[in-house]
């Protein structure tokens, strides 16, 4: 294992997040911390609890979720999109690095900026509505087990992008609606039938459920199935991956 | 002595059907400097992409210090350096830090010193803390071949190194060049500055339309397709060439003031002797005369003609 490489790749990318700080972590946060002063302390207060919880509460999980989910695409996307844009790419694939270590190396580096703005964002909700967390182990587990899966996904999309447009389509396309449609702002078992159905195809659905419950024990679906989904997403990003360096799909050829 | 780099049967088809590579074989030995020439398009690139691992080959096999470049693509990598054709940097990282990243991605520990030295022989000292968005073209080309040597590699593959460097640069990036070989690294270079190949190297490759069609040690090169010229500058013009003096195919300038004649260094008889009896014999009188080897440039073009 080139331990070496992985570091140079994790700290170049560490180092470009301390380059943007305003664009990486401050904006986010600042998004995120405007839907709790709305959602939770203006219109939050004349919405009647859920499953025993406030509604300023009872959104925290599910923004922090699609503050990571969506982060990590874009973290992760961004960072190995740009090398190929201007050409730098050539030294990650001239160098004696396994396909392995490139990928912990970039996916490494944008799960833990994901991380970091999660558990920010998670601090900053606490100035704005009361926290409980009653799993703090499992929430810890979600939030890396997002952030991962998600980097990963992000690393597909960067691959995948041969333009900027590309490289938003499927996180503005895709990834936040279903985020809003999983669950971020309300429960599923509140919807009728029919569309509860559906809703449930939705896999975001069981990230936020899953992330729900460490906090409230309240959940959608249960954790088990939560879990389940959440890795099952995570190996179907895997196996992409390895296709990816296999075939050299955008990078070789 | 064993080649460092070895390409047997290797060929190129991209996935829009274009080949780029046919079935190449080309041997390249330890602590030579070795010219890959050819016209835009010939295959130069892909050649040295393919051997460095950033392309994938469709056929053949490489091999690398005798390692093969996809069993055994570390050991294989790690004898290389890459400086390519464009300029391709990281705009808002400082030169320090993108040639100690490259280190980095090779594996090595971190070394200041030897990072400093490099940086030193390449007149980028001063700047090792500027962004290297605010660089000239030539320095961002010397922070490339600098991120090439950042991890000690045996082997240097130079793709047009010196394309946008001015005239003194160019001079002192090939004494560096020189320098490395001196220490026993391999270098492979393209270049568009035929001049430059003629001067450093001891090997030229001509690619043409991805097939090798030459391969020779440049002096014998030099030697055998070279041609020589005769220019005599005579006393008095003349209005043609003499028929007696039909047999040497001279050529006569516009003005009539000038003959050529063009002889074959390898041939047992130049005819120099013969020409200069027969001139004074038709009453032809010169006042000076120089010979003209032809360059390397010559010889590529009447190659890939």
């Amino acid at each position: 294992m080139n331990f070496r490489a992985i570091g140079a790749i994790y700290k170049f990318e560490m180092a470009r997040t301390g380059r943007t700080l305003v664009q990486s972590i401050v904006s986010p946060v600042v998004s995120t911390s405007l839907y709790f002063v709305v959602f939770g302390a203006a219109i939050g207060s004349r919405i009647t609890q859920i499953e025993g919880v406030s509604y300023g509460t009872f959104i925290v999980p599910g923004l922090v979720m699609l503050s990571v989910l969506t982060q990590s695409i874009a973290n992760a996307s961004f960072g190995i999109y740009f090398p190929k844009f201007v050409g730098t790419i050539y030294e990650i694939l001239s160098a004696p690095i396994s396909h392995v270590e490139i990928v912990l190396g970039y996916v490494g580096a944008a799960a833990t900026k994901s991380i970091v703005l999660g558990l920010i964002i998670l601090a900053t909700a606490g100035l704005f509505v009361p926290l409980h967390i009653h799993h703090p182990i499992w929430m810890l587990t979600f939030l890396v087990l997002t952030a991962v899966t998600f980097s990963l996904f992000g690393f597909i999309i960067g691959i995948w992008a041969d333009g900027f447009e590309k490289l938003q389509m499927i996180p503005m396309l895709v990834v936040t609606p279903l985020t809003f449609l999983g669950g971020s702002f309300y429960s599923v078992n509140m919807l009728p039938s029919g569309w509860r159905t559906i809703t449930l195809l939705n896999p975001v659905v069981y990230l936020i459920s899953g992330f729900r419950w460490s906090f409230y024990e309240i959940a959608d679906v249960s954790l088990g199935l939560s879990v389940s989904m959440t890795v099952s997403f995570l190996l179907g990003c895997m196996i992409v991956v390895w296709w990816i360096f296999k075939t050299g799909y955008r990078l070789k050829n | 002595m064993s080649p460092v780099i070895s390409v047997v049967n290797l060929s190129k088809t991209y996935g829009s059907g274009y080949t780029a590579l046919k079935d190449i074989n080309l041997e390249i030995s330890r602590g030579e400097i070795f010219a890959l020439l050819g016209p835009n398009g010939a295959g130069k690139t892909t050649l040295i992409s393919i051997i460095c691992g950033i392309a994938n080959p469709s056929q053949g096999k490489v091999s690398v210090g005798g390692h093969d470049i996809i069993q055994s693509y570390r050991a294989a990598r790690s004898l290389i350096g890459l400086v390519p054709q464009e300029l391709h940097t990281d705009a808002f990282e400082t030169v320090w830090a993108t040639v100690s990243f490259s280190r980095g991605l090779f594996g090595k520990p971190r070394n200041p010193a030897y990072i400093e030295k490099v940086l030193k022989d390449l007149s980028l000292w001063d700047r090792k803390d500027s962004k290297i968005v605010t660089l000239s073209g030539g320095m961002k080309r010397r922070v490339m071949i600098a991120k090439a040597l950042s991890h000690e590699p045996q082997i240097l593959f130079l793709d047009e190194p010196t394309a946008g460097v001015d005239v003194e640069l160019r001079k002192g990036m090939w004494e560096v060049v020189r320098g490395l070989q001196t220490s026993g690294v391999t270098i492979i270079l393209t270049t568009h500055y035929i001049e430059e190949a003629e001067q450093m190297a001891d090997r030229i490759g001509v690619i043409n339309k991805g097939e090798i069609i030459l391969v020779e040690e440049k002096a014998r090169l030099m030697q055998k397709l070279g041609k020589k010229q005769l220019k005599l500058q005579l006393q008095g013009r003349i209005e043609a060439i003499p028929p007696e003096l039909a047999a040497y195919h001279l050529e006569l300038s516009g003005d009539g003031n000038e003959l050529t004649y063009h002889y074959d260094t390898q041939s047992e008889r130049t005819g120099i002797t013969s020409l200069l009896g027969d001139l004074r014999n038709a009453g032809i009188r010169f006042y000076d005369l120089d010979t003209r080897q032809s360059s390397l440039e010559d010889i590529f073009v009447s190659l890939v003609r």
